[in-house]
């Protein structure tokens, strides 16, 4: 019986919090917009019987017709599967270095990687406005070090929406990789250069393998929200910046289109059930090898 | 038939694998190793024994290029190695956390730095099943590190470091994590796969007995410097100071002023009021110089009567009788209060039972069984 109730503790969690609402909005998405308050139809008021029979999946083939959807999930893929890989890039060897500082220093990188979370994810966004635009930090520096003549457009571009991308999620990269290289022990790298591998050879052979798991994780951290991202390209993005997450806020709040929106939104995640599934087989097989 | 005793470092024509020339190492104020001079032979087995801290282990990353000298020279047959990095000495090392590559099997793991040699394919897989098979591992090739047990891992980490064939091979505790029964057999393992590939080992312990087992010299070490290099046997009953006879096995230390007697021969006046102890030695000694017999326990024969060919006899009491199945350690009490170890083995089924607690007893030696040292 005890057992039965520590099971059902994580089940009872995942029902209230993830299955009970994603029911209610794949209920709406088979619903049709109307003017009422909630804004759309059938409704329970209308009775089980008749609601289930009004369901329909026009918004789903809605979603088809019309080639912004996918242009925006493409997009949203594009952008999220490139800015991971550039996030991958900047925060490895961030992560190495942090691997490699003295003892005492560590504790101090560390924090350093954690404390822009203590400031609302929303001003850093805004800060970075502040520093992109034509007259922000950036472009004033630039120009008073005489190497551009005239401002860079960076804001409102795909550009500021990777840049905020790198920046918002590279402690989600770090933390992981860090956490795997950490483990590392040093006589493995001295091991292959004994066995006659330059140190350049030693880290391609040795140290990224065995901090794959790190990568992977890292990148699954990074990718899954950048997907979905809607502040980073509704702020920093310009009209020419598709994402979904974006597209699913005008739905929503723009043109009050609940059911599209809704619809929307459950692609979207069938979408993200994809990389969720190999990222949690890719954490069971690490928790399997650890044994 | 007369056979050759292998002793390259007893012929003056033999040329050193290895030369130490004054070499210093300094890790900032800390001096690891103080103006070592030392030669390692081809073919030897030489051991390195210390107690931790004493630069052992700053030695062999030295030669394995790990780490840089501050002064002096290490050769390598001949050449200066000062300068070159690990991965470009024909040395190689077995690291005593045996370091294999947890993300490549068996056979990878000891395929690894003959693949960086870009050996052919078939040059490769011949040389690891040599590998494996003189290491008796054929079985295991395709396993990942963590499925086989620790002494598989260890004979792994061996067959890896042999795998290219080096010069010189280096042990760092090679068998430090093993069990006592495990590393007693791996030992002889160790002694024959080094004779047959005739490869030169040099292995650093902290283990007195295994570097006796294992090793062709020992040399050993404290604060960074050589207090003596010689086979296992002369540094066992030649100990050239009380700090080496008391680092290997079990030693009596007597502290007495010496008065020379005879050619060789002195009186040691260690307590007053008990006859002086007679003892031979060719170091001399002037009269009334400090010195210190070292006598090991199992050269010490114990009575309940006093032996009448003895040179050396002295009364005391049973303090202490450890039983240790083989042989029997009696501690003896003398009149001056300092204890005295003396061993006997236990040939006899039944333990000798006429000598227990408390019981007064005769201890004697010869005057050639201990050594005289001035420190």
């Amino acid at each position: 019986m005890r057992r039965f109730a520590l099971i059902a503790v994580p089940y009872v969690w995942l029902l209230a919090l993830f299955l009970v609402p994603f029911i209610i909005v794949f209920k709406i998405s088979l619903s049709d917009l109307a003017l009422s308050i909630p804004p759309y139809t059938p409704t329970m008021r209308d009775g089980i019987g008749d609601m289930f029979a009004a369901f329909d999946f026009e918004n789903f083939v809605f979603l088809t017709e019309d080639d912004l959807y996918w242009k925006a999930y493409l997009s949203s893929l594009r952008i999220a599967l490139i800015s991971t890989f550039m996030t991958l890039l900047v925060g490895y060897p961030i992560a190495y270095g942090m691997a490699k500082a003295p003892d005492e220093w560590r504790a101090t990188l560390m924090m350093l990687v954690i404390l822009p979370f203590w400031t609302s994810f929303l001003i850093r966004v805004y800060a970075w406005m502040g520093i992109l635009s034509n007259e922000g930090l950036l472009n004033q520096f630039l120009l008073w070090l005489g190497l551009i003549n005239e401002p860079l457009v960076i804001l409102n571009t795909n550009l500021a929406v990777y840049i905020g991308i790198i920046y918002t999620y590279l402690p989600f990269m770090i933390l992981p990789i860090y956490a795997a290289l950490d483990r590392l022990d040093e006589s493995l790298n001295e091991a292959a250069e004994d066995l006659g591998c330059s140190r350049m050879q030693a880290f391609w052979l040795v140290t990224i393998p065995l901090s794959k798991n790190g990568i992977i994780a890292g990148s699954f951290l990074v990718f899954i929200p950048a997907l979905g991202e809607f502040v980073i390209p509704s702020l920093l993005g310009g009209s020419g910046t598709l994402m979904i997450g974006k597209i699913l806020w005008e739905e929503f709040f723009n043109n009050r289109d609940w059911p599209v929106a809704s619809a929307v939104a459950v692609v979207l995640l069938l979408i993200l059930v994809i990389p969720i599934v190999l990222f949690q087989r890719n954490q069971q097989k690490q928790a399997e090898a650890e044994q | 038939m007369t056979q050759t005793v292998f002793a390259p470092w007893d012929d003056p024509n033999q040329k050193p694998l290895i030369r130490f020339q004054n070499v210093t190492k300094r890790f900032g104020e800390f001096v690891a190793i103080d103006d070592l001079t030392l030669d390692i032979f081809e073919k030897e087995f030489f051991a390195l024994l210390g107690p931790s801290g004493c630069g052992k282990t700053t030695m062999m990353r030295m030669l394995a290029g790990f780490e840089t000298v501050s002064e002096g020279r290490i050769e390598l047959s001949g050449k200066d190695i000062g300068h070159v990095p690990p991965n470009k000495r024909a040395v190689n090392m077995m690291f005593q956390s045996y370091a294999l590559f947890p993300h490549l099997s068996v056979w990878d793991n000891i395929a690894f730095g003959l693949r960086r040699d870009r050996k052919s394919k078939s040059e490769i897989d011949a040389r690891v099943d040599e590998m494996l098979k003189l290491t008796r591992l054929e079985k295991f090739g395709r396993r990942k590190p963590h499925q086989i047990s620790g002494g598989q891992r260890q004979r792994v980490a061996l067959a890896r470091s042999l795998a290219k064939a080096p010069k010189l091979l280096l042990l760092d505790e090679p068998l430090g994590a093993l069990d006592k029964k495990l590393r007693q057999d791996t030992q002889f393992e160790l002694m024959d796969i080094q004779e047959s590939t005739g490869t030169t080992f040099v292995i650093v312990t902290h283990d007195q007995e295994e570097a006796m087992t294992v090793a062709s010299r020992v040399a050993v070490m404290d604060e960074g410097r050589i207090i003596q290099v010689a086979t296992p046997a002369n540094i066992y009953e030649y100990p050239n100071s009380v700090y080496v006879a008391d680092f290997i096995g079990d030693v009596n230390i007597i502290d007495a002023t010496a008065t020379p007697t005879g050619e060789n021969t002195y009186a040691l006046n260690w307590i007053d009021g008990q006859p002086p102890i007679t003892a031979e030695t060719k170091t001399t000694f002037s009269a009334g110089q400090q010195a210190h017999l070292a006598i090991r326990p199992e050269k010490i024969r114990i009575s309940t009567e006093r032996p009448d060919d003895a040179a050396n006899a002295l009364q005391g009491k049973v303090l202490d009788i450890a039983y240790l199945g083989n042989l029997s350690t009696y501690h003896v009490q003398l009149p001056g209060g300092q204890v005295i170890k003396a061993q006997t083995a236990n040939t006899r089924r039944i333990a000798r039972r006429d000598i227990t607690w408390e019981d007064p007893v005769w201890i004697s030696w010869s005057a050639t069984a201990g050594v005289l040292l001035e420190h």
